[in-house]
């Protein structure tokens, strides 16, 4: 079986700047949710108390809520995955001791309908929250100055700096998905967000290689015909890897449950944005930041490694 | 070319082998048991308690699959969970007679099933985080800043007393904040006072301070006293938590500091959460204090502090005690629910040796005057009796109030579990019921394995033979990872399921690389021999840096707690774990297909045929 039968090379580089408008506007938009909606953190983040009951046949929210609201609790209830299961949400109150709330709201609920069962309690404190907000933030900058150097060492400044831009382009954009939806951002969404950022970069990381490598092997090609080549060359592996990732991530999507659902939701739009921007994106940045084929082939090396210095050095 | 020395092959071979047998645990399930461990520091869990909890079983007739006998203490197998259960009362009743003073702890746990040769390597199944076993978890938050504030108040006390002994007469002490300010009216006793505190309270420094009518002395604590107080303060806490996790009976609690003031509580499989968190979260201590009698005829509030009481006929009263502190919560050392002499319920309790003798001291000097016993809990002091010295009386005494039954017998649980030396709060919960825990097992087991053979699938449709290599080499990193994740007993959570079914999923990238490598190598004309060898050199130094950067990501997230831990650590093992499968381990599956023959004329590779 063969998708890809590409004789030619693509000239992809000829509509960079229609492919980086798209990127922009959709970046726009995304910090536009962002700013407007703003994201709808989960209780990890805010604090709060997260109840998820269980029933035996469908549960009657209507009735929940009103019984919730008799006893004076303010809470937000919706059904979870199936009919029969319900999540509480209460945000914290001054009021409201936190310590006994989960017990004394199951207690309630039990009087409406005995079949309650208790499945999920999760209680978070504010100081916890902003830990968290702060923790996340440093993990982010983290990842991004250390793919930076990373790639700095192996490649060059240029290639880092484009392949950052890019995947953290990405990186907004789910969360321009998730301000505009109001889905709920919780922790595991957010390690799918900067696992999305490692694999979008390990994306333009393979489009580098080849880019490097062509420079090397196409001595006559300007910038953009080795960028064009380099994009050809490995396009299918491209599609056919995120395929198959894809292919993982859908099954957690259908089978994983309400507790993996936006995870796989983020992931998806992950890989189907970190297609597009580390192939259509960090290339043409590179090339506008100016790399050359001298860039690669220092005076006196034959290719370029480090180890070459050793060669002939027989152990 | 394409041949690796036969010792490289065992290797890989001896690699996959291991990672077998590792992995094996986790297919023999878990079988239901009872865990006996000690619940005294004086009781030891030995081969004589074995083979009592063999008789005991023996007399009641029940029928047990195995023991074991560890440093965590017995643990008896079952084969169902209504034997379990039966088990669990008739070995609590009979291993501890006096219920309200348990030398044991008796608690339900699940056993590796899998057979003791296993055990005996080390291999056990992997490690389950709570959101896959059910059970509580909870970060408390400890206010250390009330333990030194609480320590400087008995310093100022022992001042106070120590000042009298040696007759230097000042003008009053107070405690502010975390300092002490001691009046004088004449420098000459300062100066006296100012020596005394050098000589007998070192944790003290102290400056000559003027406030315009007095000469005071300021005294505040050394960092070194803050710091060991604090740390002392932690220690305690998580020494009374474990107390007091031993009478709920829990198997394998986990009870950890977590940075400087924080201590996180896990109990698996705690299926009552309710009291779990009642005995925990009870942050109670207990304080017997003097009450002011003098305020009290006056109404005055100065120099006292002022508690609640409940009486017995439903009323609330204040009553205004001294600040002094006599006996604190951490010098009772037994409790139990009794009856006073009127048959109402009361809690019998027992003093140590230095509560012992303040007590007897504070009795006598205070005959016929009112004592307090000040329960604190959440931050605020309830009188929880207030009774009139009737004698002296030392180590053991009766603590009345207007108690129901009920009531008696968690204060006296709390007692017993010793005190907090300093509040704590929740800040987090987390509880998932059992129910929950299997519902997420079996959806992330579902979601990985579909994943895993739509990928198989496509891969062997698309690249035929090197597809099912490919699958193959995915097939050993799954196996890998489960074995390590089983080896290290790293905590497997929901997120880490998550992990695994993306790592796999990314992991298959590096075989597609080699395998359009080598497509390529063919179509652009080179024999299948070299093709083979290029493709796998060129990819390998892609393959390292997509899985260097993704590695970094890894690395990153292992900072941010909960959810993205779990995922990151699963994640980072994943990819160590890939770089060896697909490179190393599917070069020697095809080494092994093509390399030992004389001539390949076609690799089965699918298509290439437009080249």
């Amino acid at each position: 079986m063969e998708f890809f039968k590409i004789r030619k090379t693509i000239p992809f580089m000829r509509h960079a700047l229609i492919f980086n408008v798209i990127s922009l506007v959709t970046f726009l938009a995304a910090v536009f949710f962002l700013w407007h909606k703003g994201l709808n953190y989960s209780i990890e983040f805010t604090g709060g108390t997260l109840i998820e009951i269980g029933y035996k046949e469908a549960a009657d929210v209507d009735g929940i809520r009103r019984t919730l609201e008799r006893g004076g609790y303010k809470a937000e209830v919706q059904n979870f995955g199936s009919s029969r299961e319900v999540l509480i949400r209460m945000h914290l109150e001054k009021d409201q001791s936190s310590a006994n709330l989960s017990q004394k709201v199951l207690g309630v609920l039990k009087e409406h309908n005995a079949d309650a069962e208790l499945r999920r309690v999760e209680f978070v404190g504010p100081q916890i929250g902003s830990e968290l907000v702060e923790l996340g933030t440093i993990a982010l900058l983290i990842t991004a100055v250390g793919i930076v150097l990373y790639l700095w060492l192996r490649f060059e400044w240029r290639f880092g700096l484009s392949a950052i831009i890019a995947n953290l382009h990405d990186v907004v954009i789910i969360l321009g998905f998730f301000a505009f939806f109001q889905w709920e951002f919780s922790l595991p969404v957010l390690a799918a967000v900067l696992a999305v950022l490692g694999y979008s970069v390990n994306e333009s990381v393979v489009v580098f290689d080849r880019v490097r490598e062509n420079f090397r092997k196409m001595r006559r090609a300007s910038t953009p015909e080795v960028i064009d080549s380099a994009i050809t060359g490995v396009i299918s592996r491209t599609i056919i890897t995120h395929l198959c990732t894809q292919m993982m991530v859908t099954t957690m999507l259908i089978f994983g449950g309400q507790a993996l659902h936006y995870f796989a939701l983020a992931l998806t739009i992950g890989i189907l944005f970190g297609i597009y921007s580390s192939v259509l994106v960090a290339s043409p940045l590179v090339m506008w930041l100016g790399a050359k084929r001298e860039q690669f082939i220092k005076p006196g090396k034959k290719t370029g490694g480090p180890r070459d210095e050793h060669e002939g050095a027989v152990v | 070319m394409n041949r690796f020395a036969s010792w490289q092959y065992a290797l890989i071979a001896l690699v996959i082998a291991g990672a077998f047998l590792y992995t094996l645990p986790n297919f023999f399930g878990e079988s239901p048991a009872v865990q006996v461990s000690s619940a005294k520091s004086t009781v030891k869990v030995d081969s004589g308690t074995l083979g009592r909890v063999e008789q005991v079983l023996r007399e009641a007739r029940i029928a047990y699959t195995g023991t074991v006998l560890d440093q965590i203490g017995v643990r008896v197998r079952f084969a169902d969970t209504d034997t379990q259960l039966r088990a669990r009362d008739t070995l609590d009743k009979a291993l501890n007679p006096d219920a309200a003073d348990k030398a044991y702890s008796v608690a339900l746990n699940l056993l590796s099933a899998s057979p003791t040769w296993l055990t005996a390597i080390n291999a056990l199944p992997m490690y389950l985080g709570l959101d896959l076993r059910g059970g509580v978890h909870f970060l408390l938050q400890v206010d250390t800043n009330a333990a030194i504030t609480k320590r400087v108040e008995n310093l100022a006390g022992e001042l106070r007393q120590g000042l009298r002994d040696k007759n230097i007469r000042h003008g009053g002490i107070s405690r502010e904040g975390q300092a002490i300010r001691i009046r004088f009216r004449e420098q000459a006793v300062r100066d006296a006072a100012r020596l005394y505190i050098l000589d007998t309270v070192p944790d003290l420094q102290v400056q000559e301070r003027d406030d315009g009518q007095n000469l005071l002395l300021v005294g505040t604590v050394k960092p070194e006293f803050q710091k060991r107080v604090q740390e002392n303060a932690l220690q305690q806490n998580i020494f009374t938590l474990h107390k007091r996790v031993n009478e709920l009976g829990v198997a394998e609690p986990v009870i950890q500091q977590q940075g400087n003031d924080r201590i996180v509580v896990q109990l698996p499989g705690v299926q009552d959460t309710s009291r779990a968190k009642d005995i925990l979260g009870r942050t109670a201590t207990l304080e017997v204090r003097m009450v002011d009698e003098e305020a009290m005829r006056s109404n005055s509030t100065f120099g006292v502090d002022v508690f609640p009481e409940r009486r017995r006929d439903g009323s609330v009263t204040q009553v205004p005690v001294k600040k002094q502190v006599i006996v604190t919560g951490d010098q009772f050392i037994g409790a139990s629910a009794t009856f006073d002499n009127d048959q109402r319920p009361a809690v019998a309790v027992e003093l140590d040796d230095a509560g012992g003798r303040s007590m007897r001291l504070a009795s006598r000097e205070n005959l016929k005057k009112l004592m307090a016993i000040i329960l604190f809990e959440k931050g605020k002091g309830e009188a929880i009796s207030v009774a009139t010295i009737q004698s002296e009386f030392g180590s053991r005494f009766q603590i009345t109030g207007a108690f129901t039954p009920n009531e008696v017998r968690d204060l006296s649980l709390l007692i017993r579990a010793g005190s907090l030396a300093a509040p704590m709060e929740i800040i987090e919960e987390r509880t998932v019921g059992p129910s929950l825990g299997r519902d997420n097992i079996e959806k992330g087991f579902r979601a990985t394995m579909w994943g895993f053979l739509a990928i198989v699938a496509f891969m062997t449709l698309y690249y035929t033979l090197f597809g099912g290599i490919s699958s193959l080499a995915l097939a050993v990193n799954l196996l890998l990872l489960v074995a390590l994740l089983s080896l290290l007993q790293a905590t497997l959570t929901l997120p880490g399921i998550a992990a695994i079914a993306l790592t796999l999923g990314m992991a298959i990238d590096a075989n597609v690389l080699i395998n359009e490598r080598i497509r390529e190598e063919l179509r652009s004309g080179a024999t299948p021999q070299a093709a083979i060898a290029a493709g796998y050199e060129r990819a390998f130094g892609t393959i390292l840096d997509s899985n260097a950067t993704t590695f970094i990501v890894g690395l990153s997230l292992l900072m941010v707690p909960g959810a993205v831990r779990g995922f990151a650590v699963v994640h980072c093992l994943g990819i160590l774990t890939s770089m060896f499968s697909a490179v190393l381990v599917s070069r020697a599956i095809v080494n092994l297909a093509y390399g030992h023959r004389r001539r390949v004329t076609k690799l089965a590779i699918g298509n290439t045929a437009w080249k």
